[in-house]
């Protein structure tokens, strides 16, 4: 008797010992992960800039100040020859070459401060303008030869500085590392995500309210449930094929936009939705139904007065689930051609766009060495975002079970 | 089933060859039995006999049982209900039901009463609202104390105070019929005898039926009685004479505990 | 008609047997006392006069005691239908058994009055009015054990006979006790012992129509009296 005492006490310090060893593991992982990203991204979010002055006296812009207004102050700008003042003004600040060690788009830093305040045109400043990649690469990671040799030269006359790299947050991808944002692929997300939630949220809760409340039960109510539970374990990539075939080309829409791309991710979480949605409408107890129906009430009132606001937590849960497995798809959206290089921020939902993923994955494909920490620092975005997602979900969730 | 010299003056609800059957199951035969108005009548039986199914097809709760099938006739003051003409919305609000188990809605007292009236549109102004939430209290024995707490939530009641609040949530729709399945089954002696006594009150408002597995509390709180067995009707008669002079074996059987 | 099926809890069918039995013993105790004190009467035997008279206490518990069990079962075993009226009836019952006892006493009482050398005509013909009541004690008793409803209703038409002996008897010490002064109290008391026979067959028919009752839940029909003097007086008063 004794012994099996002993034996069942001993048992459940084994069971407890092996449930603290897995969530240890779990947190480690997890621990690894974030730690190599933020190691490895931090850096994404800061750049190195070179302090050039800039002489408009000397070197003038030749433009209408009143026409920096208008919607091609743009293109005028740049026709006015601002790259080539700005290159001139590096050489003569850096030395030698100097119009090297900036960013080929720096001058478009001077042509957003400039639209921001004219009076720079008049005078004299002195611009922080981001380095070129090599440099920055070889300033953040230290280099030999003669790139490090420029680098000591440019940290001597105090020319160096690391700052925030703004435009990684303003702008769409590009060529350059240097002026290559996340912003883009970010909007095109967001964009994607609100569409793919409108259009998967009312009809799965829709559907799954149909389904558990009012569809009889026969064969045809059983095969809709068994399709869509192996709608939810289909691969992903299935929906980018069927999208291409029906949205694009039989539908004729806008290729690689966030119409497209948010019609794919609906069909995708469309039935993780019901699933969840049924669950949460399944768990709602038949006392409550039947305390309305006594009453008189209708069957919408129930589901509408009764069973939806109850349902409603696990029916958030699962939609927040869905939608955040959404953001990180990337292979369906492959094939609707969000796999291109997108050179601008997204200006409507029919515009081309990218989605994070798809930015993190192409970054990760570049040769340029620029975008190694970008890469890493896009993936820490992503995970912020998803993390929000999460609280939010959180939130709701709380939010709304306090009442029950 | 004997029910001749019963006299039920202008009966509320009458049943004619009422059999209800689940999917292939036959759970109810050929019941025939008339519910008075001022009424308090009792249905008692052993468990499975078919009482709560009969209880149930009074205000077409069957109708949420997929497979339930109901044949015969039922009439409230007249009208079948089960006629395509009637509307079960608006019969569930004139044959209210309390259920075994207290299952107020998660909401405020307040809102718990005011559902009904609020959905069938009793009340045109708040005011009237007021009105009615209080008397449906204070008619359900509920109202001194809770009438300084309505915003609180329904389900923080104890369960004789939640059974009570389910009863004025019946009676708020002004209801001609009230059905009880089993009310006190989960309750304490105490509330038990609270809720007995509030039917003794209700008594003459409306017509009550009530099914209870308890003879005592049926010998108690009804005025007639009706056993069933095997979902046949077997007896229906005056409390008193049920009690004390059954005419059938099987009602003697199980009344004084000589059954199974 | 005997009880076919037992109650689904066995205690209750004990309680029940219990009290049977305990109605059955009061009854043959009377029973006995009532022959007793008749036999004491004849013989003039006063010792089997004062058992009677002792015996009588063990009838008096026995009522306390079945009256307690009968209410303790009610309250307890909340009774229904047949068993209710079981209980109603054992406890009336009981009451009227604790009488008859009485009046079993009460004749054994008086044969310490009588002188036993005097010996009266009327003697013999009041020990076979004793057995005949005697006999309906036990058959309403049994009827009572066995929930015989017909046999009750018998018992209450032969009670007809004893008041008719009953009525003889009187107009036979009355006439005994005009022809002889001498023997009055002699007369006078086999008067009352007459008349307690008369009113121990009265029992026996309320015990049996109140196992009419738990047989059948109905009263039983207003039975056929014998005429009684009181009856024929009256009559007689009126027409006079």
């Amino acid at each position: 008797m004794q012994s099996r005492i002993a034996r069942r006490y001993a048992a459940e310090r084994r069971f407890k010992a092996l449930g603290l060893g897995a969530v240890l593991l779990s947190g480690l992982f997890l621990a690894f992960l974030l730690f190599v990203m933020v190691g490895n991204g931090a850096r994404g979010f800061t750049y190195t800039h070179v302090a050039v002055p800039i002489d408009f006296e000397a070197t003038p812009l030749t433009i209408d100040a009143s026409r920096l207004d208008d919607p091609d102050a743009d293109q005028l700008i740049a026709n006015a020859g601002l790259s080539d003042i700005v290159a001139f003004a590096a050489d003569e600040a850096l030395g030698d070459g100097g119009s090297a060690l900036i960013s080929e788009n720096a001058w478009k830093e001077v042509r957003s401060a400039i639209k921001a305040d004219p009076n720079l045109l008049i005078g004299k400043s002195t611009f922080e303008l981001p380095a070129s990649s090599a440099i920055d690469i070889a300033a953040k990671e230290g280099a030999k030869g003669e790139l490090g040799a420029r680098v000591a030269a440019l940290k001597a006359n105090g020319r160096l500085s690391t700052g925030i790299h703004w435009p990684f947050f303003r702008n769409a991808d590009a060529t350059d590392p240097a002026v290559a944002g996340i912003w883009g692929a970010l909007k095109g997300s967001v964009l994607t995500i609100v569409i793919a939630f409108l259009i998967a949220f009312p009809t799965g809760v829709l559907a799954a309210l149909y389904l558990e409340e009012y569809a009889p039960r026969n064969r045809w109510t059983d095969l809709i449930e068994v399709s869509i539970n192996n709608l939810a374990a289909v691969p992903s990539i299935i929906f980018g094929l069927l999208a291409l075939a029906v949205f694009i080309n039989w539908f004729g829409l806008c290729q690689a936009s966030a119409l497209v791309g948010g019609l794919t991710l609906a069909l995708m979480t469309m039935p993780v939705i019901v699933i969840a949605a049924r669950n949460a409408i399944k768990a709602v107890p038949p006392s409550i139904r039947d305390a309305a129906l006594g009453v008189g009430a209708s069957p919408v009132q129930v589901v509408f007065h009764h069973v939806l606001p109850l349902a409603l937590p696990g029916i958030l849960t699962g939609t927040i689930i869905g939608m955040a497995r959404a953001l990180g798809e990337t292979a369906p959206l492959l094939l609707i051609g969000m796999r291109a290089f997108i050179g601008d921020v997204p200006n409507g939902i029919c515009a081309p766009s990218t989605v994070l993923p798809m930015q993190i994955f192409l970054w990760s494909d570049e040769v340029d060495r620029g975008f190694v920490e970008k890469t890493s620092a896009a993936i820490i975005v992503l995970l912020i975002v998803l993390l929000s997602m999460n609280a939010l979900a959180i939130y709701l969730r709380n939010r709304f079970e306090k009442r029950w | 089933m004997i029910q001749d010299e019963l006299s039920i003056p202008d009966p509320k609800m009458k049943a004619k060859g009422v059999s209800v059957f689940y999917g292939e199951k036959q759970a109810l035969s050929d019941v025939s039995i008339d519910v008075g108005t001022d009424l308090v009548t009792a249905f008692i039986g052993p468990s499975g006999c078919g009482k709560s199914t009969f209880l149930r097809s009074l205000n077409r709760m069957n109708d949420t049982i997929a497979g339930a099938r109901v044949t015969g006739a039922i009439e409230l003051d007249g009208e079948d209900i089960y006629a395509p003409s009637m509307d079960v919305v608006q019969l569930r609000a004139r044959v209210g039901m309390v259920f075994q188990k207290p299952n107020p809605f998660p909401k405020s007292i307040y809102d718990n009463v005011a559902y009904g009236p609020r959905i069938h549109g009793l009340a045109a102004a708040k005011a009237d609202l007021d009105s009615i939430v209080e008397r449906a209290l204070v008619r359900a024995g509920l109202w001194d104390e809770v009438k300084d707490r309505l915003g609180e939530s329904g389900t923080a009641l104890s369960g004789g105070q939640q059974q009570r609040l389910c009863i004025a949530r019946a009676i708020a729709v002004d209801p001609e019929v009230i059905l009880m399945d089993e009310p006190c089954s989960a309750l304490d002696p105490i509330a038990t005898a609270k809720i007995e006594e509030l039917i003794h009150e209700l008594r003459g408002k409306y017509a009550i039926v009530i099914v209870t597995h308890n003879m005592q509390q049926a010998a108690r709180v009804s005025q007639r009685t009706a056993f069933f067995h095997l979902g046949t009707l077997v007896e229906y008669g005056r409390t008193t004479d049920i009690f004390t002079n059954p005419k059938q074996d099987r009602t003697k059987d199980y009344i004084t505990g000589r059954y199974g | 008609m005997a009880i076919v099926n037992e109650h689904t809890v066995k205690a209750f069918d004990e309680d029940l047997n219990r009290l049977r039995g305990l109605i059955s013993e009061m009854g043959g105790r009377a029973e006995q006392a009532l022959l007793q004190a008749m036999t004491a009467l004849g013989k003039g035997d006063q010792e089997l006069a004062a058992q009677v008279v002792e015996g009588d206490r063990k009838i008096d518990a026995l009522e306390a005691e079945v009256e307690q069990l009968a209410v303790q079962t009610i309250a307890l075993r909340a009774p229904m239908a047949d068993d209710l009226r079981e209980m109603i009836a054992a406890l009336k019952i009981v009451s009227v058994v604790e009488r008859i006892g009485d009046y079993a006493k009460n004749i054994a009482k008086r044969v310490a009055l009588m002188d036993p050398t005097r010996s009266i005509e009327a003697i013999p013909v009041l020990t076979s009015m004793s057995s005949l009541v005697a006999e309906l004690v036990h058959d309403a008793l049994d009827s009572f054990a066995a929930r015989d409803a017909e046999l009750a209703v018998r018992v209450t038409v032969r009670d007809k006979n004893v008041d008719d002996f009953y009525n003889s008897i009187f107009r036979t010490l009355v006439t005994f006790m005009m022809e002889n002064p001498k023997h009055i109290t002699e007369s006078a008391h086999l008067l009352f012992v007459a008349k307690n026979l008369e009113r121990m067959g009265d029992h026996a028919t309320n015990i049996a129509e109140m196992v009419y009752y738990v047989v059948t839940g109905e009263r039983m029909e207003e039975r056929e009296r014998g005429e009684s003097p009181e009856d024929s007086a009256a009559a007689g008063q009126e027409q006079g």
